[in-house]
């Protein structure tokens, strides 16, 4: 607005004396309005007033059947002091960040320098089925996993036990393995979709940096180390909040493949078993914002030290 | 940008052995990721029995049936689930590709006061993880005395129009040449005649990607669904699976239910792979 009144006063006059122009840009705001609308009703109900909503029951003991009583900070403070699930959810959730993350970066990446070629038939073909997992519903791939991964006849077991393994893990049946499983099985589900993220950094690598490398006589390692993985930082810098946020809201998995028994639960399970098996609305709420408030840190965090990075 | 060469030998044997290393790696690969939809697309054919019993790279039915199929149509109203679950999954993407466009071009394009920070709030949510808004979701629904009917589905989605939806429309309405416009308003056209006449039939590509991404999430979505839905008449197909791999022990059933809950995203897919591809592209940039 600002802009337009400083810019241009010859226009201006010319717009007094043609009131159709002023009507034109009352319309085009107007539309611009009329536009968003339906986007904004939609935010300001189920994200903007929600938000609120929800910090306000966190703060309430509501249980849905009778009328939310404010009880101050109690839910935080039980939720901090007697909570015994608390600490051992969030070390589970802690432990799917700390594997996920790394192992989908690193496999996505592998499989995206891999298919970093000219298409061709099969090459589109590898990128069709690296891709393919991502495209399927959660409840049927656990459904799936959960039968490859049974201790006696699954598949997965089939395989060790061909190999001579002869006490193959019991997977989903074994608190020390049954959190690997899921961390399995979303590696497998992930990699596709960030290997094609990977995929598009890696075309804006221009080739001229790897031919001068060559010239010079760096191998494949060291073009992979000096350019391929310090050009890709600001698309690994993306993937790598991504990723944190998805390993750390781990959830569906976890629910079909285990019902978050065998040390499983992830924190944000535990918010759904609060809210919609116990129905303790308020406490549940006072924990979704605690892990709100945890990868709100996370992601500011890494936007300043990234930040000094390019300075 | 890279070759797969080994080094000292004439330039064609190096060529041919780096290229059938390169593909078997590949095959490898792309066998292990695909394999277990290959064998559960297999077993739904088989009996419980030979579930059990069978060496595990062994793929073929024997003998093939289609009981676990007919089971599943006796447990539940499969036909109707599915139905639920298409129509749903074509008209909620169909409702919230048109409010997400339309923001879009407002976004891109239309000048008002306050664009900028509708912008960001609706880029914000992209942030927000889902669950803090779960609860009041869920209250507000009871409120509006939508528990148990199909709008609860799709006014949240309609209306919430993703935010990377948006994002997407929003760059490529900013790839369009600006002249076609222009020349519209000069004739007389209205901003909404504009983007429905003009703007809309020209960005097929970006109505593509949006459809079938809303249709996949749609298609695969349980949490909502079984929020909301107490009905089993209600039910998508995907719920449906989920409540039942709750109760049903007979694994070849499940497997049955899991491969017609994968054959309609699978043949989206297969249609449309180089929209899937462009989604997570755009995606992509949506995160940097």
């Amino acid at each position: 607005m600002q802009q337009v009144h400083g810019g241009a006063s010859p226009r201006a006059k010319a717009r007094r004396s043609r009131p159709q122009r002023l009507t034109l840009k009352k319309q085009e705001a107007l539309t611009g309005w009329l536009f968003v609308s339906p986007v904004m009703i939609g935010f300001l109900v189920f994200t903007a007033f929600s938000m609120l909503y929800s910090l306000y029951i966190s703060f309430t003991d509501w249980n849905i059947l009778s009328d939310p009583h404010m009880v101050g900070w109690q839910n935080y403070i039980n939720l901090f002091t007697r909570d015994v699930f608390f600490g051992e959810y969030l070390w589970n959730t802690i432990y799917y960040v700390l594997l996920l993350v790394p192992s989908v970066l690193v496999i996505s990446l592998f499989f995206a320098i891999l298919l970093n070629k000219t298409v061709k038939g099969l090459t589109s073909f590898y990128r069709a089925s690296l891709f393919l997992p991502c495209v399927i519903s959660t409840v049927a791939i656990a459904l799936v996993w959960k039968w490859l991964l049974n201790s006696q006849s699954g598949t997965i077991n089939g395989i060790l036990r061909m190999l001579g393994v002869d006490n193959p893990p019991m997977w989903l049946l074994d608190t020390k393995w049954a959190k690997f499983s899921i961390v399995l099985v979303r590696i497998w589900q992930m990699s596709g979709y960030y290997m094609v993220m990977f995929l598009t950094g890696l075309q804006t690598i221009p080739s001229s940096l790897y031919e001068a490398a060559r010239v010079d006589g760096a191998n494949r390692f060291q073009q992979l180390t000096r350019i391929t993985i310090p050009m890709l930082s600001p698309t690994t810098f993306a993937i790598v909040i991504l990723l944190v946020l998805e390993a750390f809201n781990i959830f569906e998995a976890v629910m079909i493949m285990t019902e978050g028994s065998l040390g499983t639960s992830s924190l944000m399970y535990y918010v759904y078993r609060l809210a919609f098996s116990s129905y303790r609305m308020g406490y549940a709420s006072a924990l979704a914002w605690v892990l709100f408030l945890i990868i709100l840190l996370f992601t500011v965090a890494r936007f300043l030290l990234k930040k000094d990075e390019v300075m | 940008m890279t070759d797969w060469h080994a080094p000292r030998m004439s330039m064609r044997a190096r060529r041919i052995t780096g290229d059938i290393f390169y593909n078997a790696l590949m095959i490898v690969l792309c066998l292990m990721v695909i394999y277990p939809l290959v064998w559960t697309f297999f077993s739904a054919f088989k009996t419980n029995q030979q579930i059990f019993s069978e060496t595990p790279l062994n793929l073929k039915p024997d003998p093939a049936t289609l009981e676990n199929f007919n089971r599943l149509f006796d447990i539940y109203d499969v036909k109707l689930m599915v139905f639920n679950g298409l129509y749903l999954s074509i008209l909620i993407p169909i409702l919230s590709m048109l409010t997400s466009s339309m923001a879009a071009y407002a976004l891109a394009r239309l000048e008002f006061r306050g664009r900028n920070v509708v912008f960001l709030l609706l880029i914000s949510t992209m942030m927000i993880p889902g669950y803090v808004t779960l609860i009041p979701n869920f209250a507000i629904m009871v409120k509006l005395r939508l528990l148990n009917s199909h709008m609860a589905l799709i006014l949240r989605s309609a209306l919430s129009g993703s935010a990377t939806s948006i994002f997407l429309f929003r760059q490529y309405f900013l790839s369009i040449p600006r002249d076609l416009e222009n020349a519209a308003i000069i004739d007389g056209c209205s901003w909404r005649g504009v983007f429905f006449r003009i703007i809309l039939p020209n960005s097929k590509p970006a109505i593509a990607t949006v459809l079938i991404l809303t249709f996949r999430s749609t298609w695969n979505a349980f949490l909502w669904p079984q929020l909301v839905l107490q009905d089993d008449r209600l039910w998508t197909w995907t719920l449906a699976l989920k409540v039942l791999s709750e109760f049903e022990t007979n694994q070849a059933v499940l497997l049955a239910g899991a491969v017609i809950s994968i054959v309609p995203v699978l043949v989206i897919y297969l249609l449309c792979q180089k929209y899937f591809v462009n989604s997570q592209l755009s995606a992509g940039f949506g995160g940097t």
